[in-house]
């Protein structure tokens, strides 16, 4: 049996296995801490940095972070939710987000996220950089404009002999997703389908699905994003 | 105490968050009890005539005259709300900001099916009374200050008519979870 | 199989984790890696294409398509500008009939920018062809386009050797060593393979011991105690361990490391020796920036002479069991590289993308192994140290700080180049020391430092109160602080590696509302945004480059705020960049009417 740790969030004491990682355990805990770019079972990215708490006085990210005996940790604070709210602006304007005409608005982590900080528009200027939507796959079209670089298809989509489908390709504000199209044929409907549903936001979107959820009855139309954790207090 | 005044216009967008505006239903008759407008497609009043305390802007700014109008609201108003996707982020006419301007004219007076063979001497509109496309579509806070934002596509009714109450009354604005959406 | 692709893959055993030693073998045989290289690749070495590719398309001197016969690539940093860059760029550019970032029409020059060579005490300087070439003049740009065009290769116009091994044979570069003050540590006369004559008598806990009693800490910036880190990494359970040593050295305003690389190879290459011998690795990487390739004949021959004397290989220095060899791994242009577990992401063929932490590379670092890095100047103080113990290091600098410390000094001063100090000078002191030029400004630590005002120059160089990694930038009174902010946040712009949401895009709004101020379109607000936003920076981000990539903005509105003020309209509280003017030029154009607003 692995041992129990005790540690705080926001004051409330709270327990979980040893090695878990915070934001599993927050959530056993009843408490949410929001994740972008986290998915879980799939090895952490750390790359959004939506989750951000203080623990022990530190910033850090709680997906990469596991939890230890008597830690201290900060969730909902001032400077912690504008942190947030700041990270969900500059995705909105980094890349283009037109979510009356995305198929996965609705359903979408980012948009989710927006709602929950209450933005109501990011204070960045918008800049309208183009990236490149690409088609060419049999399965599954990438508009890379609503990409959030979160790399849950990097990570997590593999052929059955564990080769990347999805890739990085450049680097900084410059750096898209590229799929290798020869190995994405191979997938089957279902997996076709599955990557889409990785991917948090409408980037990667099967072919031949469009809007299926009218408005009203979508995943978070009417329920906040970690809502089935905590419901709403304090934003 | 005289009523509160209101004007409102649509810039580049579909008047759909005008619709959402009529959406208010019946409370229509309370909001006119509560405001007056001034100039608006609403009663068609076309120019200014005194200060108003709110306007209501939807759609961005696409050609030259849109930003003479957003520009001639915040002149007249006292607070100026964008209202809809297209006022705050541009919207979907703002689809075309990443297409180089001439391609597309090209392709709604030359190239374009309903253009292509109707166009013989391939003319673009060029009198110099028409107002003059933009190289982008501008949100508006990018051309002038805004106070308030609403954000959907159109807004949910509820949330127009939460926002006008709350700035008429001076009472705290609610916004429930369900009215706030982007699309 | 295309026969260059074949040679790459099997030179390095077929192991995808020396992806970047195939990539610049492909890109020395035929200057590019195209597509049906990365397919070839790919199947062999059982990867997918995109995952070559990722590796590829990261670094800056890899390229899938030619970039010319003549590769220019012109330093770009904050002291290139100062010391005449957009001169010598419109040179190049009207010379080559090419724009820069592009490869001209017959294939023959490509113009690229490129952030900082190392090379800050002789600027303008630009690597054509992997040649340094330093001080540069437009008189110089029309002479080496010229004489491209009429055969030349880049080598056949070196037209003077630096001074120092800069004219052994080995090397035969242009570049200058500067070396204007020599200090009682790293270049204190020294008889090579002293200090290892002592290793066999002890043992590695000794060392560790030593190095630890030394207080000696990181000289790559961060000031990590180094007994300290060897230590740790002894504690990690583990057959194997390594060893890297950080040559990186992409800070701009640094080029202390090139010098040492240069005059004393031997003195780092018995520091690395020592280091794995203390912290038990069996192999030591030296990872060395692709910038100063030019040393790589130099530093392979004194390897080799290592090798023949019995300082590396098997049972090393006689010490029975002692096995530990150093190779060589190029980087491709990559600042953030130089991060130490991003320099081991790279080692392993990888994008050079920072690590989360923890686990800390002490615990799981090269191939997944306890992997201590360490500067070059860490190194080398390693070696006098065990040489003349750690109460003699003690002696020098200050309570915290001791030995002494590579500064390298650029800008508006009379002599830039290395100067060897006690910790404990003023920064006064500095300044009178490299002939400071009417000083009103000076970037400590580089970009990721701080800009620091005349009230600060009392302060002193230590860990205690000004510490630094040594890239001191001197800027005179008539420079323009708004403009040294914006090089600096470019810089950051361009090596940030893209992980992070907000040191990806963060930084470039940052950028565009600094230009807002400099084009005078700027309110009192845009300047407490960019203080609030930037303030972020330091929270939100991974990895040090994101963490201070606000610096330049932050503390240059710290200790110059009039400098921004003096940009915004008094009393103006709203103003885009919109300029309906310009808005409009495009459209009226297209349809051929003349210009004017509604
Ligand atoms: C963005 C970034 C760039 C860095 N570049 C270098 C470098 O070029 N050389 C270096 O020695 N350390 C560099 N460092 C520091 C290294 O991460 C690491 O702390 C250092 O190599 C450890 O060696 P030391 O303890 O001997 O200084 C860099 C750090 C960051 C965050
Ligand atoms: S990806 Fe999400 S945020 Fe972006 S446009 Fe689609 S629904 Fe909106
Ligand atoms: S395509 Fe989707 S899953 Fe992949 S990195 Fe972009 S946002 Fe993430
Ligand atoms: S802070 Fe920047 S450079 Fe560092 S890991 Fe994050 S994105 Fe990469
Ligand atoms: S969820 Fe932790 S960094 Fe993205």
């Amino acid at each position: 049996m692995s041992e129990q740790v005790k540690f705080t969030i926001d004051g409330k004491a709270c327990k979980t296995q040893k090695g878990t990682n915070l934001v599993e355990a927050a959530k056993e805990n009843g408490i949410y801490i929001p994740v972008l770019c986290h998915l879980e079972g799939i090895k952490p990215a750390g790359s959004c940095r939506i989750c951000n708490v203080k623990v022990n006085g530190r910033f850090m990210t709680a997906c990469t972070t596991e939890v230890s005996d008597g830690m201290v940790i900060e969730n909902i604070t001032p400077e912690i939710q504008e942190l947030r709210k700041i990270i969900v602006e500059t995705l909105f304007v980094s890349g283009n987000h037109f979510c009356p005409a995305c198929e996965k608005s609705g359903n979408c982590e980012l948009q989710a996220l927006g709602y929950r900080y209450q933005m109501m528009v990011p204070r960045f200027p918008y800049e309208f950089e183009e990236k490149e939507v690409d088609a060419t796959s049999q399965k599954f079209y990438i508009d890379r404009n609503r990409c959030v670089l979160c790399k849950r298809c990097v990570r997590s989509v593999k052929t059955k002999d564990g080769k990347s489908i999805f890739a990085i390709l450049g680097r900084g504000h410059q750096a898209v997703i590229n799929i290798d199209h020869e190995l994405a044929n191979q997938l089957s409907d279902e997996e076709a389908q599955e990557v889409m549903n990785t991917c948090p936001v409408g980037s990667i979107l099967k072919k031949e699905r469009g809007y299926v959820d009218p408005i009203g009855s979508r995943k978070y139309d009417n329920k906040p994003i970690g809502s089935e954790i905590e419901q709403i207090t304090n934003l | 105490m005289s009523k509160p005044i209101v004007a409102t216009t649509s810039l580049a967008g579909c008047f759909g968050c005008h619709m959402s505006l009529l959406d208010i239903d019946d409370r229509i008759l309370q909001l006119i009890d509560l405001v007056d407008f001034n100039k608006s497609p609403v009663d068609d009043i076309k120019e200014f005539t005194e200060m108003c305390d709110i306007g209501l802007i939807e759609g961005g700014c696409c050609n030259s005259e849109n930003v003479h109008v957003l520009k001639d609201f915040r002149k007249n108003c006292k607070v100026l709300v964008s209202v809809g996707e297209c006022a705050i982020m541009g919207g979907l006419p703002a689809l075309r900001n990443n297409i180089p301007i001439k391609e597309c004219l090209e392709e709604a007076y030359l190239n374009g099916p309903s253009t292509k063979n109707a166009n013989p001497e391939r003319i673009m509109p060029n009198n110099e009374e028409l107002p003059i496309i933009l190289d982008k579509v501008y949100p508006c806070h990018e051309i002038v200050k805004i106070d308030y934002y609403l954000p959907g596509c159109p807004p949910r009714a509820d949330l127009i008519w939460n926002a006008l109450i709350a700035l008429v009354t001076g009472d705290e604005l609610k916004l429930p979870y369900e009215v706030v959406k982007f699309d | 199989m295309n026969s260059q692709v074949q040679i790459a893959v099997e030179k390095y055993g077929k192991d995808a984790s020396r992806l970047m030693d195939m990539f610049h073998h492909l890109m020395h045989e035929k200057g590019f890696v195209d597509d049906e290289d990365l397919n070839q690749m790919a199947e062999a070495l059982d990867i997918s294409k995109v995952d070559a590719e990722q590796t590829l398309s990261y670094y800056h001197f890899f390229n899938k398509k030619s970039r010319g016969k003549f590769s220019i690539y012109l330093n770009n940093s904050l002291v290139s500008q100062m010391m005449g860059r957009a001169e010598i760029a419109e040179a190049f550019e009207k010379a080559t009939a090419t724009e820069f970032g592009k490869v001209s029409a017959d294939g023959m020059f490509g113009l690229f920018n490129t952030s900082c060579i190392g090379m800050n005490d002789q600027e303008p300087a630009a690597i054509i062809n992997g040649v340094v070439f330093p001080k540069i003049t437009t008189y110089r740009v029309r002479e080496l386009i010229r004489e491209f065009r009429a055969g030349k290769t880049a080598p056949e116009m070196i037209n003077s050797y630096g001074g120092g091994q800069n004219q052994s044979s080995l090397v035969q570069a242009m570049v200058t060593n500067n070396l204007n003050r020599r200090g009682s540590v790293i270049f204190a006369d020294y008889t090579p393979g002293e200090a290892l004559k002592k290793l066999p008598n002890m043992k590695s806990r000794d060392i560790i011991e030593e190095v630890k009693n030394s207080n000696l800490r990181g000289r790559g910036g961060a000031g990590f105690p180094v007994g300290l880190k060897w230590d740790f990494c002894t504690k990690s359970p583990s057959e194997d361990r390594y060893l890297l040593c950080n040559a990186d050295e992409g800070e701009p305003g640094t080029f202390k490391d090139r010098v040492i690389l240069t005059e004393t190879p031997h003195l780092l290459f018995e520091g690395m020796i020592i280091a794995g011998y203390a912290i038990g690795a069996k192999e030591g990487i030296l990872y060395l920036r692709l910038e100063y390739e030019y040393l790589e004949k130099l530093l392979e021959s004194v390897l080799d002479n290592f090798r023949k004397k019995g300082l590396l290989g098997k049972n090393v220095l006689g010490i029975e069991g002692f096995n530990f060899d150093i190779r060589i791994q190029f980087g491709a242009g990559a600042y953030v590289c130089g991060e130490e577990s991003a320099l081991i992401e790279s080692c392993e063929g990888k994008r050079g993308e920072p690590r989360n932490r923890p686990p800390f590379p002490v615990q799981v670092g090269y191939l997944n192994k306890p992997t201590v890095v360490n500067n070059v100047e860490t190194l080398c103080s390693v070696v006098k140290i065990i040489l003349n113990g750690a109460e003699w290091y003690k002696s020098m600098g200050t309570k915290e700080s001791s030995g002494t410390k590579l500064l390298s000094i650029s800008g508006d001063v009379k002599y830039p180049g290395v100067f060897e100090i006690e910790w404990g000078m003023t920064i006064h002191e500095m300044l009178e020391m490299s002939g400071a030029m009417h000083p009103k400004a000076v970037q400590v630590g580089g970009p990721s430092g701080r800009l620091i005002a005349e009230n600060e120059f009392e302060r002193t160089i230590c860990y205690e109160d000004l510490p630094t990694g040594g890239a001191m930038i001197v800027l005179g009174q008539n420079r323009n602080i708004l403009e040294v902010a914006l090089n600096f946040t470019e810089f950051f712009i361009e090596e940030s590696c893209g992980s992070c949401a907000p040191c990806r895009y963060l930084t470039v709004i940052l950028r565009n509302k600094l230009k807002k101020i400099m084009d005078g379109k700027g309110v009192a607000k845009d300047i407490d945004d960019l203080v609030h936003w930037g303030q972020q920076m330091k929270k939100a981000n991974r990895c040090g480059l994101g963490q201070t990539a606000a610096n330049p903005i932050l503390t240059s509105i710290e200790n110059f705020k009039q400098d921004y003020m003096t940009k915004i309209e008094k009393g103006k509280e709203f103003d885009t960049k919109f300029n309906l003017e310009a808005a409009i030029q495009e459209s009226s154009r297209a349809v051929g009417r003349f210009p004017q607003t509604y």
